[in-house]
């Protein structure tokens, strides 16, 4: 029993990661109705700016929030100068640019700092806490609580902030929204800059397992993929409960199901969203898209 | 100083031309109507005072040179546009609806009083006030949608087809309304309307398009009594 809920822990913990880039995803289908493919890319070349800094001495936290802000000005700079064009038009010419996006911020970050994986410091300490009988490492638990405290916050400035009311506004009609004196153009800045202000917390938080490199966050982005889908595409909550439960699946899978075990078990999620679209095409929390006619 | 002006406004979609050499002005507390059959050019002269298309002319409102200036800076002048289709925010209840077209306003307390204001104008919507947008009639969106545009407080409203599609008694409410409006809040407005008769119950004067010129204007009861006019848009 120890073992099983040890195992969830774990999933929830794994499952946080994609559940921040799966937020991102979703922060940047709900402002451009794109879907970011270079968003773990990005995320990672933020990841390397704190990198950076920790190596040069500065605190890892200093480093995190420098990174943060890196990725939140390198979102508003890429929505403003690329995606800009392709907003609103062709949706397969935007999977093709965001793509090349994605080769770009990866090459970038490989000029920089190479191919070959570097460690990267946690911001929590690598001790386990005995609850019960139940080894759980803080590491997995300051994950799940940073995740819970970014989807908080995210709701809330959707929900509670005028800011929020004025995004929420762009994702749902720009032409409408001008009409009404919204300023459109930076609005979706600020969204594309949100979504990679997101993404950094994912690599920053990923990056003391996995070690850094260009292409640390390429799976954690199928996964994240697999959760906003799953989730709805258009609901953060989906999102964060999709990315949860394919975490979990996916660990209880590779340890009970004996002919699935660890090469298999990425497949997990993607059989579930077969099964889930197959049923329910809008994921589990998005709505329903009804037209009047 | 007229409130609006426009003074040889052209206007074209690519290289499509649509709109030719139109020029009117529109005074404080004054109502001018569009009229002109589909494809006349009357939504786009609507979109070419809110910045929505391509202009070449000038257009000047409050005296300020308008021509070329983005959507948004132009609706933060004190022009609402209503657009044709009504434009709701669908997946936005009716309040945020509201919310959004009060934007400009720092206020909360001015902003729930327009709220109020905005619901006794259209009974209707008080029943609705958390429900999505995609979820009412047409009629009660195209309440909302005007009621979206009186919230940002303008000075002058652009009314795009307010009647169209909606039921016979719906659309002589919304235009009771639109009438009250008037006289309520002092609002200078510019209605395109195919259905005249609703559209003369509140304008003083109109012009009619076709096929993107100036074919006639005047006051309406001028326009009223000519034989073409009653023909071709107050049905005989």
């Amino acid at each position: 029993m120890a073992y099983f809920i040890q195992l969830i822990v774990e999933g929830l913990a794994t499952g946080s990661i994609y559940g921040a880039l799966a937020l991102a995803i979703v922060l940047v289908n709900r402002s451009t109705g794109m879907i970011n493919f270079a968003q773990g890319a990005m995320a990672v070349l933020a990841t390397f700016v704190a990198y950076a800094l920790t190596e040069s001495g500065t605190p890892l936290l200093v480093a995190i929030v420098v990174a943060f802000v890196f990725a939140f000005l390198s979102g508003a700079v890429v929505e403003r100068v690329i995606v800009r064009k392709f907003e609103g038009g062709d949706p397969d010419t935007a999977v093709v640019v965001t793509i090349g996006l994605l080769t770009l911020f990866t090459g970038i970050a490989a000029a920089f700092f190479g191919y070959e994986p570097h460690p990267f410091p946690s911001l929590f300490p690598a001790e386990s806490i005995d609850i019960l009988g139940v080894f759980i490492s803080l590491r997995s638990l300051g994950t799940i609580i940073v995740l819970l405290l970014v989807m908080v916050l995210l709701q809330s400035l959707f929900r509670v902030t005028k800011m929020g009311l004025a995004m929420r506004a762009v994702a749902d009609n720009p032409q409408s929204a001008s009409l009404s004196g919204l300023p459109v153009s930076r609005l979706l800045m600020i969204g594309w800059g949100l979504a990679a202000g997101l993404g950094s917390i994912a690599g920053v938080l990923v990056a003391p397992q996995l070690f850094i490199s260009p292409s640390m966050l390429d799976f954690a982005l199928v996964y994240a993929l697999a959760a906003a889908i799953l989730g709805g595409l258009d609901s953060p909550f989906g999102a964060v409960i999709a990315a949860w439960t394919i975490g979990i699946v996916e660990n209880l899978a590779g340890a009970y199901v004996s002919f699935i075990g660890d090469d298999l078990k990425i497949a997990v999620p993607f059989i579930m969203v077969m099964i889930v679209l197959a049923v329910r095409p809008q994921g589990l929390f998005g709505r329903k898209v009804v037209v009047r006619v | 100083m007229s409130l609006l002006e426009l003074d040889n406004v052209g206007a074209s979609y690519g290289a499509a031309p649509v709109l030719h050499g139109v020029s009117f002005s529109v005074e404080e507390n004054d109502a001018a109507g569009i009229l002109g059959a589909n494809g006349a050019g009357k939504s786009t002269t609507l979109r070419a005072i809110s910045g929505m298309v391509t202009t070449t002319g000038s257009i000047r409102f409050d005296g300020r040179d308008i021509t070329g200036m983005r959507p948004d800076k132009i609706a933060r002048l004190g022009i609402a546009h209503v657009p044709e289709g009504r434009g709701t925010l669908g997946d936005l209840s009716v309040r945020d609806n509201l919310r959004v077209g009060a934007f400009q306003q720092r206020d909360r307390k001015t902003v729930a009083d327009d709220i109020e204001y905005c619901l006794d104008l259209f009974p209707n919507l008080r029943a609705r006030i958390g429900s999505n947008a995609s979820t009412l009639s047409g009629g009660e969106q195209q309440m909302l949608a005007i009621a979206r545009g009186i919230m940002a407080k303008p000075r002058l409203i652009l009314l795009d087809e307010a009647s169209l599609g909606l039921a016979p008694s719906t659309a002589q409410n919304v235009y009771a309304t639109i009438g009250r409006l008037r006289s309520e809040a002092g609002v200078s407005m510019v209605i395109v309307e195919q259905n005249a008769a609703l559209a003369f119950r509140v304008v003083d004067h109109a012009i009619v398009l076709e096929t993107g010129r100036i074919s006639l204007q005047g006051p309406r009861e001028k326009l009223m009594g000519m034989d073409e006019v009653r023909r071709a848009y107050l049905g005989g």
